[in-house]
């Protein structure tokens, strides 16, 4: 096992930290910065962002790519995905993507598919 | 006498000697218990999307909801989850503090650092048992249609010289009247049944006090083009309230829910909570891993790598909330 061969890298090589101690405190930066930003743009939601694109707010697009960024950080720098071998990685990390797609396509289709059969009157929705 | 069969290729990689992944079997196996787990926590936020894309347009806004502080009794959305968000990323970054310090076979370090991770767990725990009593409790009151659909109140106050809607709680305009209806208890009654507790007003009293206040208006669940509520004029919120309204609700619980649809209390029920016991769970496996410290089981084993393995329960615990938030509260 690799225990003190720690990758000390993020953004590719962008940042590279002296100590593992050190890269945690960093990654800690990071992810507060990430949650300030969301809690910021979800209290003032700012007018131009509220249109909507490919059938969502741009905000909530916004959301979703601002968490993916933090479970990125959580996944490789907490949990030391960095430092696993690529075999694991894949395995644990394309298997869920892979598995999360899958499933939210066809609940969120199903969903926007009922929706529909409620607003076009084929069912009534009652007061 | 000796019951094991030697092969001769014990050590060889014909003989379990290879390790592809480079990790240990535990390690292993808690990634791949996570990803299952991973799926579970997926199915639940999955359906919640579905439901919610199913009543898009009545959906009620989390940011309506969940705007309570401990102690400050202004409205502050969102404020108190983004707390408990860092309180929990907080305690990740101990718990990985604890892991590296195992790395250096740091005793008292790793001891310290399970301690801070553990009083972290305990303070989100106890935030989320706050959110929930608030939640159940309810703030402004309101009732439900015959169809199931919720019937808020609210006036329009000028703020800034700008005419905006804000919510009336019922107790401000709803007098209560003693109807003599009586709570039924098991002791006075069928010994095998008891109802819960009564709503305090009655849909005729609320009608009452919506008549005698001009100012009081109806909003519905239904979102319009702007994203907000729909606001009734005076005439349609006596209207929809003396033919459709049907009982008062206070508070949530999983069969009503004053901010709108029952779903969304199911779903918060069921996933913060599921979450929750993750977290509460975390908590115990943390404690029982930092007793072992204290004895010092890992000095002795030469390793610290039972720590690392609760860490990635953490820290999936940690990640799971990280999602939880951006669905539930900010979407």
């Amino acid at each position: 096992m690799a225990e003190h061969a720690h990758n000390l890298e993020i953004f590719r090589g962008l940042i590279k930290f002296k100590s593992n101690t050190q890269k945690i405190w960093g990654v800690l930066v990071l992810l507060t910065i990430v949650t300030t930003v969301e809690v910021a743009l979800g209290i003032s939601k700012p007018e131009a962002l509220l249109s909507n694109f490919f059938g969502m707010k741009i905000l909530n697009w916004i959301f979703i790519i601002l968490t993916l960024v933090k479970a990125y950080y959580i996944i490789w720098d907490f949990m030391h995905m960095r430092d696993e071998t690529k075999a694991l990685r894949r395995m644990v990390i394309w298997t869920v993507i892979f598995l999360i797609c899958y499933l939210l396509f066809i609940l969120l289709q199903e969903g926007g598919y009922v929706f529909d059969v409620y607003s076009n009157g084929y069912i009534k929705r009652d007061f | 006498m000796d019951n094991t069969v030697s092969t001769g290729t014990e050590g060889e990689d014909w003989g379990g000697g290879n390790q592809p992944l480079k990790a240990s079997y535990g390690k292993m196996m808690m990634w791949f218990f996570i990803v299952s787990d991973a799926l579970t926590f997926l199915g639940f936020l999955a359906a919640y999307g579905f439901s919610r894309f199913k009543f898009i347009d009545s959906w009620p806004i989390a940011d309506e909801v969940f705007t309570h502080i401990p102690f400050y009794h202004e409205p502050m959305p969102m404020i108190y989850v983004a707390f408990m968000t860092f309180v929990l990323i907080m305690s990740s970054v101990t718990m990985v503090l604890a892991v590296d310090a195992g790395h250096e076979m740091k005793k008292a370090k790793v001891t310290f650092y399970m301690l801070l991770t553990i009083f972290g767990g305990m303070i989100f725990v106890g935030s989320q048992a706050w959110e929930w009593a608030t939640f159940i409790k309810g703030d402004y009151g309101a009732v439900q249609t015959k169809g199931g659909n919720i019937l808020q109140f609210g006036e329009y106050v000028e703020k800034d010289g700008e005419k905006i809607f804000k919510r009336v709680a019922l107790r401000d305009f709803v007098i209560a009247e003693d109807d003599g209806r009586i709570n039924h208890e098991q002791k006075n009654g069928l010994w095998f049944k008891s109802e819960g507790t009564q709503p305090t007003y009655t849909v005729e009293e609320v009608i009452k006090g919506l008549e005698s206040h001009d100012n009081v208006l109806i909003r519905t669940e239904i979102i319009d083009e702007k994203g907000e509520k729909t606001i009734l004029s005076r005439g349609s919120s006596l209207k929809q309230l003396k033919d459709n309204g049907k009982i008062v609700v206070e508070g949530a619980n999983l069969h009503v829910n004053e901010y709108g649809t029952p779903l969304f209390a199911d779903f918060f029920f069921f996933i913060t909570g599921f979450h929750g016991f993750h977290v509460f769970s975390g908590v115990i496996i943390n404690i029982i891993i930092f007793f072992n410290v204290i004895l010092g089981t890992y000095e002795r084993r030469k390793n610290y790598e039972m720590v690392e393995k609760v860490a990635l329960y953490w820290h999936f615990v940690d990640l799971v909330w990280v999602f939880v938030f951006t669905f539930f509260y900010l979407v």
